[in-house]
């Protein structure tokens, strides 16, 4: 893997060896019938983590969720809880809560009934369970609406209930499937925050199941991105935005631009590409590809730079903008080469008035550093 | 206009209410308060229009409850009331107890079998309600279908009497209505969010106590207008214990029949159709009153 600099990282357990996984998928595999959910799956999450499963509809994040809580057994391999086998553990006995993606607070139950309702089934004493739920109510704002049903609260409210039920049992484990997902995007941003709060105050080991990549860089110690039953890359949302392992992976995370090219040749840690794109890029990268075999650049629009004359350094190419889209903090063109290839680019828009942008119908320039980018093999 | 039209549409149903259930009730109500009089019809007093006002009053001033004092005295109407309910009683119980599974079994079928399932609780319907009772005395009677198999298992030397006693009526009542129960309660149950049972079940109930406190809970309002469903027509039904019951089986709906047919005394049966309706307008109400606390819950 390729250095990303003096990143400073206050928990990162998964770097050490020697630190024990609190949940350990070893091989899972799951079938439904003929479809093959999950392929040979092995995945550690550490204590007091914040995990994402990302990935697109249909790749098994959501699966992997369900065998946690003890709704679907693997069909083959083991999970371990700290260390415990969870294999014939039904869900009533694991130490885990599920906030379920559409909530599934009881209908027929305050908010208070719902919230308590964990802690009744474990024969907590009244008045602790009195007291637990007040606590409860206040942690999540709604001390007022304790009294109301489900069906007389905002989707805000009635999410901040399902948090409130899933952490009232204190679970080491919570697991979260697509908690934010019907919740408009203000809403979602702030909960974001709330739900890291909370995970930060309460110390607890978050798995969260989402297909939106903003939600699960901004929340999460570490991604596992998904597809099709396999884990594509597992890293720091730094490590699978700047270093993807693959062309899936670069392409579900963020926007990127793929140059394909043919390796011309490798020297002193220098990758050099002959594109068909009508220019040379040089990469460092101090692997060693063999001459001739074809990679891809993956290089996010934010690192490349536009300009009107030409660069001094190589990794430089002529074209016009296409696209101009104006966002107030930046601007995204799409810039057409010479070639023929469309390129995204972004640019900060750091003065208050742009004297003099590039605009339509000129020759401009794209160009990016040779660590700008990553090369893909798969 | 559009006030006018939106009046007209609600006229409408009020209308028809009015004259084909008020109306008839009022005529029934005013039948059970007459006397019986040999004559066509077989009631005093009549109405003359020709007598005017006063003549009306003079004949409302006839009007007794003479009828109602006579079925209190009388324990056969006591017995055959007592004994409706008692059978339609058991017969909800029972209907419950197969209606429940099966609708529970339906609503967790594949969605593409449910359908299929669903024809399959209405099929029945497509045959003469008369027709499938007349059957089931081919399969009770002391050399039908149901002896012979158990003869040719082996069960029993003898053949049961199962035709002419109250446990054909039972057993006529639950098939005949049981669509009646199936079909609410697969209508909440299917409603039903599957993920609620898992949340249950995540907070620390076992499949059964998530069942009780989750799928049996929420399905209250299905189970309670099956119940009505089939409860209320099980007490005044007729033909079931007419034709698979004995000679011993009371029900009202044959006391009625005799009364009205065979005696020719309309003010007797029209008081006991009075009586009837009087007693299952109860749990109407109390159904109506839960029916308005769960739709007020959904909202």
């Amino acid at each position: 893997m390729k250095s990303l600099g003096n990143v400073r990282r206050s928990y990162a357990p998964w770097e050490d060896p020697e630190a024990k996984p609190y949940i350990r998928f070893d091989k899972i595999t799951k079938r439904f019938g003929d479809f093959i959910a999950i392929q040979d799956l092995s995945l550690d999450v550490y204590e007091r983590e914040f995990f994402s499963l990302l990935g697109p509809s249909g790749c098994g994040k959501t699966t992997l969720l369900r065998m946690l809580a003890g709704f679907e057994e693997p069909t083959s391999g083991e999970i371990y809880l700290d260390g415990q086998p969870l294999k014939g553990v039904p869900p009533y006995k694991r130490p885990v809560n599920m906030m379920f993606q559409s909530y599934a607070l009881f209908p027929h139950m305050s908010v208070e009934a719902n919230v308590a309702f964990g802690l009744r089934q474990e024969g907590m004493a009244r008045a602790d369970i009195k007291e637990r739920v007040e606590q409860m109510l206040k942690l999540v704002k709604l001390e007022r609406f304790a009294k109301r049903k489900p069906h007389q609260l905002s989707g805000g409210q009635r999410q901040r209930v399902a948090l409130a039920r899933s952490v009232a049992k204190r679970p080491k484990l919570l697991l979260l499937d697509e908690p934010l997902g019907a919740l408009d995007k203000k809403l979602r941003e702030e909960t974001q925050f709330e739900l890291m709060d909370l995970q930060q105050e309460l110390g607890l080991t978050f798995i969260i199941v989402t297909h939106d990549q903003d939600e699960a860089m901004t929340m999460s110690d570490r991604i596992a991105v998904m597809d099709a039953g396999v884990v594509s890359q597992i890293g720091t949302p730094a490590e699978v935005y700047e270093a993807p392992n693959s062309r899936y992976v670069a392409d579900f995370i963020g926007s990127v631009n793929l140059f394909e090219g043919t390796v011309a040749g490798t020297a002193n840690g220098t990758v050099r590409l002959a594109g068909p794109d009508g220019f040379d890029i040089e990469v460092a990268d101090d692997r060693d590809f063999a001459t001739g075999s074809q990679v891809a650049l993956a290089i996010r629009p934010e690192k490349i730079t536009l300009s009107r004359h030409r660069p001094e350094s190589g990794n430089a190419a002529s074209g016009e903008a296409w696209e101009i889209a104006y966002m107030g903090d930046v601007t995204n063109y799409i810039v057409k080469l010479d070639g023929g290839k469309m390129v995204r680019a972004s640019t900060l828009n750091r003065q208050r008035s742009v004297d003099n942008p590039i605009g339509y119908d000129e020759q401009i320039w794209i160009s990016f550093a040779p660590d700008g980018g990553s090369l893909l093999d798969e | 206009m559009g006030n006018a039209f939106r009046r007209i549409t609600i006229f409408i149903p009020y209308f028809w209410l009015l004259v084909f259930f008020l109306l008839p009730f009022l005529i029934v109500f005013r039948i059970s308060l007459s006397i019986l009089e040999y004559g066509s019809p077989p009631y005093v007093p009549q109405f003359d229009l020709s007598a005017g006002w006063s003549g009306f009053w003079d004949n409302l001033r006839l009007l007794n409850f003479e009828n109602y004092q006579f079925l209190a005295t009388d324990a056969l109407y006591r017995n055959a009331y007592i004994s409706s309910l008692t059978i339609a009683f058991f017969s909800t119980l029972m209907t419950l107890a197969i209606g429940f599974p099966l609708a529970y079994g339906m609503a967790r079928a594949s969605e593409g079998l449910r359908p299929i399932l669903l024809m399959l609780v209405i099929l029945p319907f497509w045959t003469s309600f008369l027709i499938r009772v007349y059957a089931w005395i081919g399969i009770l009677k002391p050399e039908g279908l149901l002896n012979q198999l158990l003869l040719w298992l082996g069960v029993i030397d003898a053949p049961l009497t199962i035709l002419n006693t109250n446990t054909a009526v039972y057993i006529g009542i639950v098939y005949s209505y049981l669509p009646f129960m199936v079909l609410p309660i697969y209508a909440t149950l299917e409603k039903l969010d599957y993920a609620l049972i898992e949340a249950a079940q995540d907070l620390g109930c076992t499949a059964l106590a998530a069942f009780w406190k989750v799928t049996l809970r929420l399905s209250v309002p299905g189970i309670a207008a099956g119940c009505l469903l089939v409860f209320i027509p099980a007490v005044g039904e007729f033909v079931i214990p007419d034709l698979l019951g004995g000679s011993r089986t009371l029900m009202i709906g044959k006391v009625l029949w005799t009364e009205f047919f065979n005696n020719g005394d309309w003010t007797i049966s029209s008081a006991l159709a009075m009586v009837l309706l009087t007693v299952l307008v109860v749990p109407i109400v109390l159904f109506q009153n839960a029916q308005a606390k769960a739709t007020e819950r959904q909202k």
